[in-house]
């Protein structure tokens, strides 16, 4: 993968609006954004609703994201362009998860919905029409998803990234400041790993940074090539656009998004803990 | 439920007193501005959230208490940075002229 074939400019958008094998999707944190206004042709996927199990916490079965995405009108040959809102947090999530479940051609829209509104680009709330189709997905591809265990494991011999802001990190803050910070799970984040916020890969406009920016600053984080990585923030969104920068724009060989992340890892029982600004150690065996 | 509601998640339900409230409106000749960015930038500069200002251009920030900064971004001016003190139990309430 590189930039070419996994991002696209708002402009390329724009200019391609009416291509039918060209699918926009919008995900947002904000599901009630679409519905507002979004680019013309997009259609929305909820993704607490659509890309989620109601009842256990998990994905949707592959069954399910193949009625999903057939109900929709996506096939396996149309390009799914994705873009949303909060620098693309969710559409980055979304993005990971076409790729979870093995769609080809799959690609990112440069800064997300804010470069477009920025941009004072055209937003409508015209619902497209898109026939069904029969969308055939893969089993998970795993090599892309960390859970629980693995992670536990990684402390101290793989590249862990806490990708949240630097008050999360060092457990001042719960969860991003846009929510309150009453929260169940205990503060701070999993020893040894480095804290690249998210936000230091994307411009004030929600463009990704070039690649020899983005490259030094994993380099100067400590983020070992040869090593595996398993990116992390609270929900997996946000760690989501770090792993589309490590592996899909930086082509890093192994890189993991664990979307259990902190509510998930601060709610384990008897897990290592490490509070303030530091990694902090392995724990002894 | 996680949301960056247009605006900032509502008051409802949420103890106040737990929280160091930053909220505000960002309007351009006295009018909401809408489409428009706020970000809360910590001590150090670094970006620690953001959220699109309303209808009426009000936004809302879940603070730690101390000192912040909120970077506007509307189409068509350049960003502009505005510092804060939040505390707890308290709202630091906001109007940034663009």
């Amino acid at each position: 993968m590189s930039r070419e074939s996994a991002l696209v400019t708002a402009q390329w958008v724009e200019d391609n609006l009416d291509d039918p094998s060209i699918v926009l999707v919008e995900v947002d944190e904000d599901t009630t954004s679409y519905d507002a206004g979004h680019i013309q042709g997009a259609i929305k996927l909820d993704w607490t609703t659509d890309l989620q199990d109601q009842v256990r916490r998990d994905f949707v079965s592959k069954s399910q994201f193949e009625k999903l995405l057939s109900e929709r009108g996506v096939s396996n040959d149309d390009t799914v362009v994705l873009y949303g809102g909060n620098n693309n947090w969710f559409a980055a999530y979304a993005y990971w998860y076409f790729k979870l479940y093995g769609h080809e051609n799959v690609k990112l829209l440069d800064g997300g919905r804010k470069k477009w509104e920025l941009d004072g680009r055209a937003l409508t709330d015209e619902l497209p029409k898109r026939e069904q189709t029969s969308y055939s997905a893969k089993d998970q591809d795993k090599s892309i998803r960390a859970f629980r265990d693995e992670v536990v494991e990684a402390i101290g011999s793989k590249n862990l990234i806490d990708v949240r802001s630097p008050d999360e990190f060092a457990g001042r803050l719960l969860a991003p400041a846009h929510l309150p910070q009453e929260q169940a799970q205990r503060a701070g984040h999993i020893p040894t790993a480095g804290n690249v916020p998210w936000s230091k890969a994307a411009n004030d406009d929600g463009t990704f940074r070039s690649d020899e920016e983005l490259a030094q600053l994993y380099k100067e984080a400590g983020v070992e090539e040869g090593r595996d990585t398993i990116a992390y923030c609270r929900i997996g969104e946000r760690s989501s656009h770090t792993w589309f920068v490590l592996k899909e724009l930086l082509g890093h060989e192994n890189v993991k998004n664990y979307d259990g992340s902190w509510t998930e890892y601060g709610s384990l029982v008897g897990v290592p803990i490490a509070l303030g600004d530091e990694p902090g150690e392995a724990p002894a065996a | 439920m996680c949301g960056a509601t247009k605006g900032g998640l509502s008051l409802d339900g949420v103890d106040v007193a737990k929280e160091a409230i930053v909220q505000g409106v960002v309007t351009k000749d006295g009018q909401p501005v809408s489409p428009a960015y706020v970000r809360l930038l910590d001590r150090t500069g670094e970006f620690t959230a953001e959220v699109p200002t309303s209808a009426t251009g009000h936004f809302r920030f879940f603070a730690a208490p101390g000192e912040w900064t909120l970077r506007t971004l509307a189409p068509g001016t350049d960003p502009s940075d505005r510092r804060v003190v939040a505390s707890k139990g308290e709202i630091a309430e906001l109007e940034i002229a663009l």
